[in-house]
């Protein structure tokens, strides 16, 4: 009995401490935001380094959005092919899987996908340089780490989530195309039609306007993790771990509360 | 003569660790101080809040006569291009080659004549015995190189101070020797003031003109390297016979001495 109840007593505590350092993240979160806006306004802005940030969190992303998305596409196909057959509407499963995708799937999924590599190589990159000193050694040097580290990553990873996601769309929705010909003996040309009579400019802005967002918390959170590790290789190790949970986490409250702003919007 | 640094009253815990409770040092233009004592007193601590890497709970820290504990991030960095300092582990970034790490501090003091920096790159290069190693990766090489390349760093553009960190700390004999005789030869070209951090003994007594022992949260005992030798401080005379050493660890903590989450 008291061998159970410690554990239930363990769990609680565990459960605490995940909310206590959920909730103390924002905070260094809300703060971070305010170092990278002021130094955004005072600049130097370092556009080579973002450039080349684009890279790391775009182009070498687009082989894993690629993946998702293609592979979440063709199940979409089937399971919306195989439902709709129950009221004769399989041939419209391109309209659902194209809103599905536009809206909600391409990017949440990319964004949690590559979130959790863009996060954890942040993390781990900039948590490395703390413990080994080289982020005391740019403020000894006369330079901000804000500038040199943070700004660029942020920036990137803004910039590149919302790029990726409009491919991950155009996969998906093409990934569906096959697999509903395939599946349900549609043409490429009725499929097509199904799409561009459903899928209008406000809906994609809904996704892109949210995959802003979200390519904003994986650079933030990422950042602020790995600025924040201590504790030698292991505390890179914790970090990491952390940072990935909480971009996760975080994409998924962000996109609960921006779709129920964007939708009377748009 | 006017000190170039003073530490006045500070006091510095991290959490429930005391570190400081009033501790006072002046540093004088053009010598060279070692700040002995145990691991874990805070000597590193000392190097930190002097450019503001760390903030003291409380007293003052000028340098140049400016103080240096008020001042926000943005203004630390005029103060921080007249220091140069050599970490503990070197702390190049391994991101950067050798020349690119050398060049970085140029570049931020706005320096954008490519020929300039290269010149000055292989300059500093040569002064601490390393030609040719411009395209190499920190990664690539030894402790020793890589500690003498942090040299080449902090003095590419010829600080007035440098802080060395446990210069010699983790080289093989040969390598302590060398980084002793570029700390000399450093001070005799450059005239820089120098503030050394090491428990190491006889690097202490081969580089420095001036002792402070780090004792019990303050500075026990000043003295030249003569007086140490002769002084009745039973502190001193225990620590440089060996009898002093490890003392309680302080708990790493990041350098902006924020609580861990």
């Amino acid at each position: 009995m008291s061998t159970s109840a410690g554990v239930m007593r363990g769990g609680v505590y565990a459960i605490g401490r995940g909310v206590m350092s959920f909730v103390g993240a924002f905070g260094g979160i809300a703060a971070l935001t305010g170092d990278v806006l002021a130094a955004f306004v005072r600049g130097p802005r370092e556009w080579t380094r973002t450039i080349q940030q684009v890279h790391a969190v775009g182009v070498q992303s687009i082989s894993i959005a690629f993946l998702t998305a293609a592979a979440t596409g063709m199940i979409f196909a089937v399971q919306f092919g195989f439902g709709l057959q129950r009221f004769g509407a399989s041939l419209y499963a391109g309209k659902l899987v194209s809103i599905a995708f536009v809206m909600e799937l391409g990017p949440v999924l990319t964004s949690l996908v590559v979130g959790a590599r863009v996060g954890a190589g942040i993390t781990a990159e900039l948590g490395s340089m703390r413990v080994t000193e080289q982020i005391d050694a740019i403020r000894a040097l006369g330079a901000s780490p804000i500038n040199k580290l943070v700004m660029p990553r942020v920036l990137a990873c803004t910039l590149a989530i919302p790029m990726l996601v409009l491919m991950a769309d155009l996969i998906g929705i093409i990934a569906a195309m096959f697999i509903t010909m395939a599946q349900v003996g549609v043409s490429a040309r009725f499929y097509l039609d199904q799409v561009l009579t459903t899928v209008n400019m406000n809906n994609l802005s809904h996704g892109l306007i949210k995959s802003i967002f979200f390519g904003y918390i994986i650079g933030i959170v990422g950042c602020n993790y790995g600025l924040r590790t201590w504790g030698g290789t292991r505390g890179v190790g914790q970090s990491t771990t952390e940072s990935v949970v909480v971009i996760a986490v975080t994409i998924l409250i962000a996109d609960f509360f921006l779709t129920k702003m964007l939708l009377p919007l748009l | 003569m006017n000190p170039i640094v003073s530490f006045r009253g500070i006091h510095k815990s991290f959490g429930p660790k005391l570190i400081y409770a009033g501790l006072d040092l002046d540093v004088y233009p053009g010598e060279t101080l070692t700040i002995i004592g145990g691991s874990g007193t805070g000597k590193s601590v000392m190097l930190k809040c002097l450019i503001g890497l760390m903030r003291p709970d409380a007293g003052t820290i000028q340098a140049f006569g400016e103080e240096v504990t008020g001042q926000s991030e943005r203004e630390l960095q005029s103060i921080r291009r007249r220091i140069g300092m050599l970490f503990q582990g070197a702390a190049l970034f391994d991101s950067l080659t050798v020349e690119q790490n050398i060049a970085f501090p140029l570049l931020e003091q706005g320096e954008k004549d490519s020929d300039k920096i290269q010149a000055r790159v292989g300059e500093t290069l040569e002064l601490v015995g390393l030609p040719g190693v411009e395209k190499q990766w920190p990664a690539d090489l030894s402790g020793g190189m890589q500690k003498r390349v942090g040299l080449a760093r902090a003095i590419a553009v010829e600080p007035e101070i440098i802080l060395y960190d446990e210069p010699t700390t983790g080289l093989d004999p040969t390598n302590v020797h060398r980084i002793n005789r570029l700390i000399r030869d450093l001070q005799k070209k450059m005239r820089v003031t120098s503030i050394v951090v090491t428990h190491d003994m006889d690097s202490a007594f081969d580089i420095s003109d001036r002792f402070a022992m780090l004792y019990e949260h303050r500075i026990e005992w000043t003295g030249s390297v003569g007086d140490a030798t002769q002084t009745q401080n039973a502190v001193v005379k225990a620590f440089i016979e060996g009898e002093i050493g490890e003392t309680q660890v302080i708990a790493q903590v990041p350098s902006d001495g924020r609580p861990a989450r």
